[in-house]
């Protein structure tokens, strides 16, 4: 798996459940890619930003 | 907190029901539609008879409502015909060949950063400023698809069915915001702290 596999999955992960087989590669290509890890995670900040805004904000 | 709530005027409630319209709008893609939720989010925000301190207080508290209105609106949406062209979007994909190597792997400068306090982030209103810009960066149909995710909440299925897209096109739609976003938000705010 590579770079461009893993964060569209770690997107997808966020609107469907990963099957079985994708979840073990994700997870084998995240312990080896520290990128990755922090986009998965900035991702997640995204989904928690998107919850707060208001829009229109001034 | 009555005295407080006295100082809203008319024109703070025109000011966010102006707010209301223009997001109501972008989500539904349908005037009279968006009309009838704003309406309606307004008429039950002052139903409730719950003193606002201030314009920022009324618009968290409506949007909370108009929120739902346009959730209920779009799930009940069906297109058969995407929304807009399809093929707007890809644009962005060119900007994401740049990131990566030819073996697809992150290019050694575009590898992703580490967030210094995400969560303190938020509580800036000069963060919210930013956001917005990165958010209105997007084409239109990325954007309105990332709100019905990540705002409205609505779940995968209901936004393809009320945009006419595939799930899979679903699924590369909110790639492709989570990718620009994510960038973005890097680039002018989380890379060093710059405002």
């Amino acid at each position: 798996m590579n770079c461009r596999q893993a964060t569209r999955l770690l997107s997808d992960a966020l609107d469907r459940p990963l099957r079985a087989k994708e979840k073990i590669r994700l997870r084998y290509h995240l312990l080896l890619c520290r990128g990755c890890t922090r986009f998965g995670r900035q991702i997640r900040v995204l989904r928690q930003a998107g919850r707060a805004y208001t829009p229109g904000d001034d | 907190m009555n005295g407080q709530a006295s100082a809203l005027s008319g024109g703070d409630i025109d000011a966010v029901r102006r707010d209301m319209i223009r997001f109501a709008r972008l989500q539904l893609r349908d005037e009279a539609a968006a009309e009838d939720a704003v309406q309606e989010a307004l008429l039950a925000a002052m139903s409730a008879r719950r003193p606002f301190a201030g314009r920022a207080a009324l618009k968290t508290w409506v949007f909370g409502i108009l929120k739902h209105k346009i959730a209920d609106v779009v799930r009940a949406q069906r297109r058969l015909v995407p929304v807009g062209t399809p093929d707007e979007d890809d644009s962005l994909d060119d900007a994401f060949d740049a990131l990566f190597a030819a073996n697809a792997h992150w290019s050694p400068e575009s590898m992703p950063r580490a967030w210094p306090d995400p969560d303190g982030a938020l509580e800036q209103t000069q963060f919210w400023r930013v956001f917005e810009i990165c958010l209105s960066g997007l084409p239109e149909n990325t954007a309105r698809v990332f709100m019905m995710r990540e705002f409205l909440e609505l779940e995968t299925g209901e936004i393809c069915n009320s945009q006419g897209l595939s799930t899979g096109h679903c699924h590369v739609i909110l790639y492709r915001a989570r990718m620009a976003l994510r960038l973005c938000l890097e680039n002018r705010w989380f890379d060093g702290e710059k405002q």
